[in-house]
């Protein structure tokens, strides 16, 4: 008797666990479905070709080009920024302190705590900055704002992939009289390029996706932002901000910009998983 | 190329490399002091315990008590751990212990999609979904609500929250060798006996800082909640009660925190304690964790 | 050999994803007598001893057919409880994996979940199994203390106390010294000379000294497939394959 207790107890748990799993994958579906499905009706030409004209924030004309262009440039920039400071940050740890266990940990355990730290505090941290610098809302601010936040992200899961470089190739081409700088951005670079592009995907992907960082810093505006010291629109601020608004016709364009912002993050998941996946495929020669 | 041109460049490489390496490691620290010096102001015309145990919020009379705030990020953020205590941890031994592999390869996905969306995305999805479907639970309760609530709240972190955990909770039920299920398992034990005695308790540590880490997540979630919370300076009391956690405080308030004096002091003492319980948060975990991971 | 075997194991093959790991495998295991299982590693001897429990049944896309039979049950193709069937064995691996509890509650494990409530009786069983493997006197004082605490070679004889205390008639060991040190290992020999007066023991080891030491009954595989068994005397003294001799020579590991 005990026995069939036992047994039931393991089959009810089961179904509870299936239903999680279930659960969690459906609630994915949900979201694609009904922001596809509340978006794509009001998704036109128009929306991503044509910057906000006159009463569009009444519902008229108009489309949110400023706010795409705006995002691309903020997150491309920031990007950019984040690789130059982060690759070099990654391949230092792991080429030059690859003896030093105990450090290395330390840096880690660092990062990830960085990693922790919520968007709205570097946001924060950037309105701070903005004021001590005199700076204005403007594209610079934003930028510098968003390279902080991405930054241990780009930097940990780069090092994720240059770690599993294994450490014979290091050895070898010390052996063959390499610099660790030559062997740091010929040996391991080469080696781990699909691993290092997916770091960069995944950090742009925060980067464009992210509200509250930029909340303080770039400001809004309409038009496309022509210097640094311009503010700038972005797309999650503008599905925000249309989503708030009382006219049907704005709260419309709010789900179609949400749409876009939605396949532009499935468009880089996609790749990226393409590419770690080819990249696992040349891991498994060693 | 002479060879002592290339190990200049290596020597100038390394320097650059430290140089950025050093930089990151204080970004923390100069994080913290940011915003203290900024915070200061308010800091030091009040008392710490009346800034933070007082409920009167009044910026144009220089009132400012974040009780109402602190406690619906409290609140919110709590909610979503109850929540995603069983959804993860039933989730992450379904596919570690009962699925076959493929399980996890079609969940891999799923997981890194879902940690990819950005978080307005869920803010309109919750507006969608959740809002509604917050009215309809709160009815079955008697109580009537817009569906903006810490409910609602906690539904849409919960869903954010869930891949962080699970990623975690996978790796850790990874790491646990299998030899140990098999002495439990030869012992006469179920397969679920192993997992409640053995697996588990084996675990219970990784469980704790994922969880951990997890709850900080869910504190400094800011847009999404912000566009479900309700957003009432008021301290709640219920699950169907409107909130106003910090991270909504400082995004809301942005635009108007210039034009009333000390305001903006304010707000950046907000986004320190945000700061100061996220790295205490964050740091107990990790320490777990690594801890865990030594002695595995 | 011409008493009933403990396990006879007849015809059995199994293969993991396509790959085939044990290929028509037929054994007599003699009852109250040390078999080794012997080979290189890789040979498909650490598989063989866990499908004997049917640990076998945790991997993915594995096939097993033919049959073992143990006290007239095929344990492969049972509807009897497998729970039932792995008490009936106590299984010692490669390392001590101590459970995440206090050296009581390793010893007391099996007990309890078999149903065992008594505390008296829980006492009583845990000290005369810990004494059983001479652990008695180094861990009395602390027995509510982490298991994990133990050295490997204590841990080592706690792991064999755990299993002794489910009652078993069969002790499955993977090469249980290989982690230890040359005092611990000896004492887990002796202490495997002195249980097989009341059980059948099944060692895998591919240490051939060793397997001259302790072994009644050899069984040599090699790439998944028996080459010869037989008593140890006969197998070690007059080896009738050529792969035995050469591995008897020592022409491979």
């Amino acid at each position: 008797m005990p026995d069939m207790i036992k047994k039931a107890e393991e089959i009810f748990f089961r179904i509870l666990m299936i239903i999680s799993t279930v659960a969690i994958a459906a609630a994915l579906l949900l979201i694609l479905f009904s922001i596809l499905y509340k978006g794509l009706p009001s998704l036109s030409w128009e929306m991503i070709s044509q910057t906000p004209k006159g009463g569009f924030y009444f519902g008229k004309e108009g489309g949110i080009l400023n706010a795409i262009i705006g995002s691309l440039y903020l997150s491309i920039c920031s990007t950019i920024l984040a690789l130059i400071i982060g690759l070099p940050v990654a391949m230092y740890m792991n080429v030059f302190l690859i003896r030093h266990k105990k450090s290395l940990n330390l840096i880690r355990f660092f990062l990830d705590i960085l990693w922790g730290i919520p968007s709205i505090v570097y946001g924060a941290f950037g309105f701070v900055i903005m004021i001590y610098f005199g700076l204005k809302t403007s594209l610079l601010a934003g930028i510098i704002t968003v390279t902080l936040f991405i930054i241990p992200i780009m930097v940990r899961s780069m090092d994720e992939v240059i770690k599993t470089v294994p450490s014979g190739l290091l050895e070898s081409a010390l052996s063959l009289g390499s610099t660790k700088t030559e062997i740091s951005y010929k040996v391991f670079l080469r080696q781990c390029i699909p691993g290092i592009v997916t770091a960069i995907l995944l950090s742009f992907g925060r980067a464009i996706g992210d509200a509250a960082s930029v909340l303080f810093t770039t400001g809004y505006t309409d038009s496309i932002p022509e210097s640094l010291s311009d503010p700038a629109a972005t797309l999650p601020l503008a599905i925000f901000f249309q989503l708030g608004s009382p006219i049907e016709e704005v709260r419309q364009r709010a789900f179609a910009s949400a749409a876009i912002l939605t396949f532009i993050i499935l468009l880089i998941s996609i790749v990226a998983r393409l590419l770690s996946t080819k990249f696992n495929r040349n891991k498994i020669k060693f | 190329m002479s060879g002592l041109y290339r190990k200049w460049i290596d020597r100038i490489n390394e320097a650059w490399m430290f140089v950025f390496l050093l930089l990151i490691i204080i970004l923390p620290f100069i994080l913290a002091a940011g915003l203290y010096l900024k915070s200061y102001l308010i800091i030091s015309e009040n008392h710490l315990s009346d800034l933070l145990f007082t409920d009167i919020w009044k910026p144009a009379e220089n009132k400012f008590g974040f009780a109402p705030f602190i406690i619906s990020s409290v609140w919110v953020s709590l909610s979503t751990l109850v929540l995603a205590v069983p959804v993860c941890l039933l989730s992450s031994i379904y596919i570690t212990q009962y699925a076959r592999s493929s399980v996890l390869k079609l969940m891999q996905p799923v997981i890194d999609i879902l940690a990819g969306i950005p978080s307005v995305i869920y803010g309109v999805w919750g507006v969608l979904m959740i809002v509604p479907f917050s009215v309809k639970a709160a009815e079955w309760f008697g109580i009537h609500t817009t569906g903006y609530n810490i409910f609602s709240g906690a539904l849409v972190l919960l869903v954010m929250i869930i891949p962080f955990i699970l990623n975690i909770l996978i790796e850790i039920f990874r790491i646990i060798p299998e030899e140990l299920s098999e002495a439990s398992l030869s012992l006469g034990a179920t397969k679920w006996e192993t997992i409640k005695f053995v697996l588990l308790r084996k675990a219970l540590p990784g469980i704790v800082s994922a969880f951990g880490l997890g709850l900080s997540r869910a504190f400094g979630e800011t847009i999404a909640v912000l566009m479900v919370v309700g957003n009432v300076i008021k301290i709640p009391h219920n699950i169907f009660d409107a909130g106003y956690p910090l991270p909504a405080l400082i995004a809301n308030n942005y635009g108007e925190m210039l034009s009333i004096p000390k305001y903006d002091s304010a707000l950046m003492f907000a986004a320190l304690i945000l700061l100061a319980v996220i790295l205490v948060f964050n740091f107990a975990s990790r320490v777990l964790i690594m801890r865990l991971e030594r002695y595995a | 050999m011409n008493e009933t075997p403990k396990i006879l194991i007849s015809n059995l093959n199994l293969s993991i994803d396509k790959q085939d790991i044990l290929k028509n495998i037929n054994v007599k295991i003699p009852e109250n007598k040390i078999t080794v299982l012997l080979g290189p590693s890789g040979c498909g001897k650490t598989t063989l001893l866990k499908t004997l429990n049917r640990l076998t049944d945790l991997y993915e896309n594995v096939k097993i057919n033919g049959s073992i039979i143990l006290d007239n049950e095929d344990i492969l193709h049972t509807k009897s409880d497998i729970t039932k069937i792995r008490q009936k064995m106590g299984l010692l691996s490669q390392r001590p994996y101590p459970l995440p509890m206090s050296i009581y509650g390793n010893v007391s494990y099996g007990l309890k979940i078999k149903g065992v409530k008594k505390k008296k009786m829980l006492d009583e069983k845990v000290e005369h199994y810990l004494k059983a493997v001479n652990l008695w006197e180094e861990v009395r004082e602390r027995l509510h203390h982490p298991a994990s605490a133990l050295s490997i070679g204590q841990q080592q004889r706690l792991c064999l106390a755990r299993g002794l205390a489910v009652d078993p008639e069969i002790i499955l060991a993977d090469e249980p010294t290989s982690a230890l040190d040359p005092l611990s290992s000896q004492s887990i020999e002796e202490m495997f000379t002195i249980l097989k007066k009341d059980y059948t023991l099944v060692v895998v080891t591919h240490i051939l000294r060793q397997a001259k030491r302790i072994a009644d009954y050899v069984v040599f595989m090699y790439l998944g497939e028996v080459v010869e068994q037989g008593p140890a005397d006969e197998f070690f003294s007059s080896p009738k394959m050529d792969r035995t001799k050469a591995y008897l020579k020592g022409a491979f590991n």
